[in-house]
């Protein structure tokens, strides 16, 4: 086997230092009633080229994003990712060290880690962010459970107009978390802060998102402002990518931001891995889930990074611990430190504004009626086809172009909706080729 | 070494994007950005030196043999990062419509037709994103089972061995259970006398690993099944230690209903500084109307999201889970086929060698074979020359190892845990426990050289005591205290556990 260095000498003076005969010896303990007597059911070994050929083989029956033109989004976008990041990442002491409990053999990583969590909170505007989340709907189940603590109340507000995965994910998590679930309608593409106002009455905490599923721009100052009249923690979920023209959640109001980290710096990949991010204000530092890393010194007086606040993890606080997470997304997260450095504070910003002008003349050049057409949006906009939109969908796929999302699948009232999304990587000739196929 | 931030300045930058005669984008003022965040400002160049700069000041499996015990820091093949990034994986969207993913779709059903089968059991879902939350899943599943039979409010109780790792009892509140623990007898089994007396009709299940973070495997685990079973309660086996049982013993056959594999140890996703990870679920039959939406299902040569699953417990994250993860281990499993039984073979015969070479040296506080991993214990050396586990990790730092695990499992005292794994050649296994037994030398002959380990690495012994006083957790720019000269004083050693 290509993968372990074993040879039958190496095996036979090792099975007699041990003292026992055979391999099978060291079994012993198995009380022979659940020992396994027969090969495992698994398809042959692969030699490394017919494993190869084997996974191009299944690869080439995904229609993935240079296949088909594709204007999907609706919380994993189509964003370029640099070189760098590959570089970065390809690095074997990256990828293949674990979470740094021994400071001395890690260095780079928490100091990486200490990076992403100085991005995070810019971003944001927050004071202090962990080493990352699982992906963007875990950490609002995440805000929950710290909103759950920090305010003794146990119903947490949602706007519909927040992401339907994510949404499912805080329904799924809440009944062990001891929590009731409450949505609030959209109106028009947008959360109205009069309906948030009533339901934010004797809640944990409210989370909208900005920009919302819709693409819309969320009345986000007001939103906020009602969360916090009610003494609810203001929970706002955003699109790192936006936050180089959308002001910071910090800057609002908001005591929590999440998010989906993948835009920055992380591919598609079929949903995943990706990273979550969480940043909140620092009085609920003691309430942060996972890994957080922090500086001091060493014997010498030199500067160095450590995990810190353990006290709240589940290793050391076992059933009383803040959260049983245990592995971040490091990886991503350090994908999304080298994109957000690669971009920087005018990249960042560009970026934001060339996808939503591109968005802009999308809309224009479509010609369609909007679901929504008084709103403001971001990168992604519906539009209503006037017939099925996952009829637009199939049609606009044998041609090559994949218009966006069917409204339908979450949404009551949308059976010709259709969610299009624009990002950097489209050009103008791209839309064109949208608005022709769409124009049937 | 500076931080990225600390390079910065203003007006460098590396990413430029195409550009488009396009009318500016119009935000409404209240919402636009004000202050721009302080993001690094830098030329390509440097932030490559940069990045490299911090690799070299990681220690991954690639540079060396990382035995940190229970975390299984096996070879990653190189084989699974180049599929991975096949476009046709990479550039594939999660909302792809079902006819234009059904390679992936096809991947994923495999791996579950697989992982059903390592584990013996009946269905799978890869939808939890890494093993705690495959943990989490697993007792949310036991609480829509027992809902579903009107026993919601009778079953309470989860039991976890005081062996167990930290995020057993963590998942347990997170999923709505109280939590007993039950004791771990003389030969390192669960302590029958002392589980009988906890199990009974307010019980949930229990939640195990087997082999325990002992390394040991439960001799009596028909016997805590049939009590279990007995009872109504479901047992829960937590797939840290799969690695020592592939194609040997089967959860299922022990009789376990619901287990959850960490296929960032076992199936070697690599574990990339602490993440990603992946967790999937194998129930047996019974549990399966309650996985988490969607599955993959097939029909005939086509393969389908079966979203339609009304008593599932609802999504644990988005999409369909981590499916880069998918790729690589469903490629690593390839790798072996039916012979994954070598894998763990070799795994159990390296972690037995290296027991037997050092055995003598340092206290073992279970006289039985080990599997895959084992711990032992340093109590001799702190009393007999004050040097402790901590002193004993740093100090093989210096001989380029990366240290086990240390004071875990809590049951056992200056505990050392210890996990070679099947892909260390015996020399690297040798020279590990050259170094072992040459440190247990040092602490007769020079304890205090020991104290002040490591002396080779780019730092020295780090204070996590004034880490977590001061919480200096972001830079603060012009505000950003400087600490330097002062030395490091205190040093807490808390439990330190991977998993």
């Amino acid at each position: 086997m290509r993968y372990l260095s074993l040879t039958d000498s190496d095996q036979e003076a090792m099975l007699a230092a041990i003292g026992v005969s055979s391999i099978d010896e060291l079994f012993q303990d198995i009380p022979g009633k659940v020992r396994f007597d027969r090969p495992l059911d698994l398809e042959p070994a692969l030699s490394e080229p017919e494993l190869v050929a084997h996974l191009e083989e299944l690869a080439g029956r995904n229609a993935h994003t240079g296949l088909e033109l594709s204007f999907l989004g609706a919380g994993i976008y189509d964003h370029y990712v640099p070189a760098i990041v590959d570089a970065i990442l390809a690095r074997g002491e990256f990828l293949t060290a674990y979470t740094p409990y021994q400071p001395e053999m890690s260095q780079g990583v928490l100091q990486a880690i200490f990076e992403y969590q100085t991005a995070i909170c810019e971003l944001t505007g927050m004071d202090v962010s962990n080493a990352s989340g699982y992906d963007g709907t875990t950490v609002a189940a995440d805000a929950c459970y710290v909103a759950k603590h920090v305010t003794g109340r146990t119903k947490v507000v949602l706007a519909e107009a927040l992401n339907p995965q994510v949404r499912q994910v805080v329904k799924t998590y809440a009944p062990g978390f001891g929590l009731e679930v409450v949505e609030v309608p959209h109106t028009d593409g947008i959360t109205d802060p009069d309906d948030v106002r009533k339901a934010a009455e004797g809640a944990a905490c409210v989370i909208f998102q900005q920009p919302n599923f819709f693409g819309c721009l969320e009345p986000a100052l007001d939103l906020a402002a009602v969360a916090n009249d009610a003494e609810a923690l203001a929970v706002a979920h955003v699109d790192p990518v936006s936050l180089g023209v959308l002001e910071a959640p910090g800057r609002y109001g908001c005591a929590i931001a999440i998010g989906e980290g993948q835009g920055a710096g992380n591919y598609q990949s079929y949903g995943g891995p990706h990273y979550g991010f969480i940043a909140m204000h620092s009085d609920y530092i003691r309430r942060m889930p996972g890994r957080i890393v922090g500086e001091t010194t060493d014997t010498a007086g030199e500067r160095g990074y450590v995990l810190t606040l353990q006290t709240r993890e589940q290793h050391i606080r076992r059933e009383k611990a803040t959260s049983n997470i245990t592995t971040n997304q490091t990886l991503l997260a350090l994908a999304g430190l080298a994109h957000l450095s690669w971009l920087g504070p005018q990249g960042l910003r560009e970026l934001g504004e060339t996808c939503m002008s591109l968005a802009a003349y999308a809309k224009e050049r479509l010609g369609l009626p909007l679901v929504f057409p008084d709103r403001t949006t971001f990168k992604e906009f519906a539009v209503r086809v006037g017939h099925p939109a996952q009829e637009a969908i199939r049609a606009a796929r044998e041609q090559g172009v994949h218009p966006g999302y069917a409204l339908k699948r979450d949404y009551s009232g949308m059976e010709d909706a259709l969610l299009v999304c624009v990002t950097e990587k489209r050009s103008l000739a791209d839309i064109d080729r949208l608005a022709e196929v769409l124009a049937g | 070494m500076k931080l990225i931030f600390e390079k910065s300045q203003a007006g460098r930058r590396a990413g430029t994007l195409p550009s488009y005669d396009l009318p500016p984008a119009e935000v409404p003022e209240e919402l636009r950005r004000g202050e721009p965040p302080r993001l690094p400002e830098l030329a390509e160049p440097e932030i490559v030196r940069h990045f490299t700069a911090l690799a070299d000041r990681t220690f991954g499996v690639d540079t060396g043999f990382y035995p940190l015990g229970s975390c299984t820091m096996k070879h990653n093949p190189r084989v699974n990062e180049r599929v991975v990034a096949l476009p046709g994986f990479r550039d594939l969207h999660p909302l792809q419509e079902e006819d234009g993913a059904q390679g992936a779709l096809e991947l994923m059903w495999r791996l579950q037709e697989i992982l059903a089968e390592v584990c013996g059991l009946h269905a799978v879902s890869l939808q939890p994103a890494a093993g705690s939350q495959g943990e989490l899943t697993g007792l949310m599943l036991m609480r829509a089972y027992f809902a579903d039979r009107g026993e919601a409010q009778q079953r309470k109780f989860v039991i976890t061995a005081d062996t167990a790792h930290g995020t057993n009892p963590a998942s347990v509140t997170m999923a709505g259970f109280e939590l007993k623990k039950v004791e771990t007898d003389a030969r390192g089994n669960l302590d029958l006398d002392d589980l009988r007396a906890k199990v009974n009709e307010e019980t949930a299940g229990l939640m195990l690993t087997n082999p325990s973070t002992l390394g040991l495997f439960d001799e009596h685990i028909e016997e805590v099944a049939e009590i279990f079973h007995g009872a109504g309660a479901l047992l829960y086996y937590d797939g840290a230690n799969l690695n020592a049982v592939c194609g040997i013993s089967r959860p299922g056959d022990m009789g376990f209903d619901i287990v959850h594999i960490n296929l960032h140890k076992t199936f070697s996703q690599p574990h990339g500084g602490g993440g990603p990870g992946g967790g999937p679920v194998a129930v047996r039959d019974i549990l399966e109307p309650f996985l988490p939406a969607p599955t993959v299902t097939r029909d005939a040569d086509e393969f389908r999201l079966d979203y339609n699953r009304p008593k599932s417990i609802g999504k644990v994250r988005g999409y369909t889970g981590p499916f880069g993860v998918f790729v690589r281990s469903y490629a690593f499993i390839r790798a072996y086929g039916p012979e994954l039984r070598r894998m763990s073979e070799v795994a159990v015969l390296n972690a037995n060698y290296m027991l037997s070479r050092l055995r003598s040296t340092y206290g073992l506080p279970f006289e039985r074979l080990c599997m895959h991993e084992f711990v032992l214990s340093a109590r001799n050396l702190k009393r007999d020359h004050g040097v402790n586990a901590l002193d004993i990790a740093k100090r093989l730092m210096d001989y380029g190892f990366h240290p086990p695990t240390i004071y875990f499992p809590l049951i056992v005292p200056e505990a050392l845990m210890i996990e070679p794994t099947e892909t260390e050649p015996k020399e690297t296994l040798d020279a590990f426990c050259d170094a072992l037994e040459k440190i247990a030398k040092e602490a007769a002959s020079d304890p205090e050289m020991l104290k002040e380990a490591p002396h080779r690495r780019p730092v020295r012994r780090l204070d996590e005591v004034k880490a977590a006083k001061r919480a200096i957790v972001k830079y603060g720019f012009d505000q950003h205290p400087d600490l330097r000269g002062e030395r490091a004083e205190g040093e807490t050693v808390e439990a330190q556990k991977g998993a």
